[in-house]
């Protein structure tokens, strides 16, 4: 498969507390990710790991405090033109978490994805943007797209807003789309039709996907690959069915025994959790999750483990897994 | 007696037009230290429900049938003043966003200060012990008292919001959505965390919530609301193993497992009815994998099925003419 985007080393730093305090809050820290074509990689962790934060370094909102992005072999450092960094935010659009306060409400649905079109395909003429309107709102699953497109945000339901949400990425003819919990706010019984309609999208369109979320269990019904983040490390990856099957790190074990799953029996025994997730300002070396580990040793108190292959392909970041 | 009796709860929204029903001829019981939990999507009426149960309605929603019947007494009927003797003391209420919820520019102390002020004289030590020991409940190290909502992460927040609620050990705690804003892991230690504070104070619990798979190994009955109505009614593991409505089955075939091989899902094509609006024949038909041409025309009652209720005519006991299931 071809690499379609790469980070070394991804970095990105927040100053906290008082304008001279001069601490810093670890967000994101060395984050190396591979990206392939066609392919959808989930990015799994609880609130505050750093993954919305991920999503926005890729996205260029923030820039990295260290490390690079490199899409399609040039460093996202080296783009000056305007034209360049456009035609980047084209190829990598982001679809984001919240389909109720994303879409602006004092325009049509039309609105939004005509000035995307209008930015990033000037090689469409006025007729050209409304047919791919429609085709994009169509791909979506929303019909009928001319109807559709007419009407105001709050004559749409949760899902059709997140749907729009797509339509707009998709305008730009994207090569990665960043999905930012987009189910999260939806209900159950629509997210399954959202995932499928990413699932197609790769499919039809043939774009890539970074579907982050905190749910486990869709992130395997959709994902090829999947890295499990926590507190602004990427502590395990691989394949998905092969981390969910023999999942390594205590973290991602963790995660996996927290999913609700009304068709197995309850296991009271099950070890429950109290722990918070970790505040990563100034963080001293060591393991960021030994405060909740169950195998915590000496040696994670002072040395930061970093990922080690113990199967193909699949990586975890502990010094006691096997 | 059970703890609290519903009987033929109905609560209308006045639009300009007519009135949209969003809780229709609800009937169910919750039993001493039961707990009973409330699912459906977006718009079924589950909130409305909780809400009325309350008595938080406020206009343009009205209770216009049905009781509400707490230890015998008639909430519904109520006045205020006698209302404000139960509330809090023998029945509370966890709200769905504890960012919402608590005041940000106050301690989480005050607040609870606050909240025993309302419904009572205590001094301050009193108040302070008692803060402490409901914080230590819910397992919030008490040094919190003096922080801020903004301080907590959302997973102390809500259990800050279940400690106030457990101040009087009520005899009922109604929960909306208290999960949906963490994640898997906060919500699995917080659902553990509520189960252990039932066996130890012995409280009631009604919970609702969209996510049906949360609830499957911590309810005792599970209601399932569509469009207003309870379309079905039972034991949770029943429920679960054997979902009479297909509603229901949808609900349950929506999520995807972590277990067992990956196959492609469906959901529930379609969107919830408008409550303004609502299909003659059973309100469910338009979505309905399984309907019938009765369906179009016919509203089904409930009908019983084992230990449990459903409302779906594949489910009468005779072929579709079938007399109103008992109630």
């Amino acid at each position: 498969m071809t690499e379609l985007l790469r980070t070394h080393g991804l970095t990105r730093h927040f100053r906290v507390g008082g304008t001279f305090s001069g601490k810093r809050l670890h967000a994101v820290d060395d984050v190396d990710l591979t990206i392939d074509e066609r392919e959808i990689i989930a990015l799994v962790g609880e609130s505050g790991s750093g993954k919305s934060t991920i999503a926005r370094l890729l996205a260029r909102v923030y820039a990295p405090t260290a490390g690079e992005i490199i899409y399609r072999g040039r460093s996202l450092a080296k783009l000056r033109r305007r034209k360049e960094l456009l035609s980047y935010r084209g190829d990598v659009p982001m679809v984001f978490q919240d389909p109720f306060s994303s879409l602006n409400p004092a325009y049509r649905v039309n609105h939004g994805i005509m000035r995307g079109l209008l930015l990033h395909r000037p090689d469409l003429d006025a007729a050209g943007r409304r047919a791919e309107a429609v085709r994009v709102v169509e791909a979506v699953g929303l019909h009928p797209a001319a109807e559709i497109l007419d009407r105001y945000p709050y004559q749409l339901s949760g899902g059709q807003r997140q749907r729009i949400g797509f339509a707009q990425a998709l305008a730009y003819r994207p090569k990665l789309i960043i999905a930012d919990e987009p189910v999260s706010m939806l209900d159950v019984s629509i997210r399954i039709g959202l995932l499928n309609l990413m699932a197609a999208l790769r499919e039809d369109e043939g774009v890539s996907i970074l579907y982050i979320t905190h749910d486990i269990a869709s992130a395997r019904y959709l994902s090829d690959r999947i890295a499990v983040m926590y507190g602004g490390h990427i502590v395990e990856t691989g394949p998905t069915e092969a981390v969910l099957a023999e999942p390594k790190h205590p973290y991602t074990q963790l995660l996996l025994s927290a999913v609700p799953d009304p068709r197995a029996p309850l296991d009271e025994a099950a070890v429950v959790d109290r722990g918070e997730p970790p505040r990563v300002v100034d963080p001293a070396p060591g393991c960021r999750f030994r405060g909740r580990c169950p195998l915590a040793i000496e040696r994670c108190e002072v040395e930061t483990p970093l990922l080690r292959e113990l199967a193909p392909q699949h990586r975890a970041a502990c010094h006691v897994a096997t | 007696m059970p703890l609290l009796d519903v009987q033929h709860l109905r609560v209308e929204y006045a639009t300009e037009n007519r009135p949209a029903i969003a809780v229709d001829d609800v009937s169910f019981t919750v039993g001493e230290g039961e707990f009973v939990a409330v699912v459906g999507e977006s718009g079924c009426g589950k909130s409305t429900l909780l809400f009325a149960l309350a008595r938080l309605l406020s206009p343009p929603a009205e209770i216009t049938h049905g009781s509400v019947d707490f230890r015998g007494k008639n909430l519904v009927t109520m006045t205020e003043r006698r209302l404000n003797v139960l509330r809090w003391r023998e029945f509370s209420v966890v709200m769905q966003s504890a960012m919402n919820a608590l005041n940000p520019v106050t301690s989480v102390g005050a607040q609870l200060a606050d909240a025993m002020a309302a419904h009572g004289r205590y001094t301050s030590a009193e108040v302070t012990q008692r803060s402490v020991e409901v914080l230590k409940l819910v397992g919030i190290d008490p040094i919190h008292l003096a922080s801020y909502p903004h301080q907590l992460s959302g997973g102390m927040r809500q259990r800050a919001m279940i400690a106030m609620a457990l101040l009087f050990t009520p005899d009922l705690v109604i929960m909306d959505e208290p999960t949906s804003a963490l994640d898997v892991v906060a919500q699995r230690a917080l659902m553990v965390q509520i189960r252990e504070l039932q066996a130890q104070l012995g409280f009631a619990v009604i919970f609702v919530t969209h996510d049906m798979s949360l609830v499957s190994h911590f309810s005792d009955q599970l209601l399932v609301m569509y469009a207003g109505q309870v379309v079905e009614a039972g034991p949770t593991r029943t429920v679960f193993d054997h979902p009479a409505h297909p509603y229901s089955r949808g609900l349950l075939d929506a999520f995807p497992s972590i277990h067992g091989p990956r196959v492609p899902l469906t959901g529930i094509p379609g969107s919830p009815p408008d409550l303004s609006r609502l299909p003659a024949g059973c309100t469910f038909q338009p979505r309905c994998p399984v309907s019938i041409d009765e369906c179009v025309t016919t509203r089904p009652p409930l009908y019983p099925v084992g230990p449990a209720l459903s409302r779906c005519l594949l489910n009468a006991p005779a072929p579709v003419s079938a007399p109103e299931a008992s109630k």
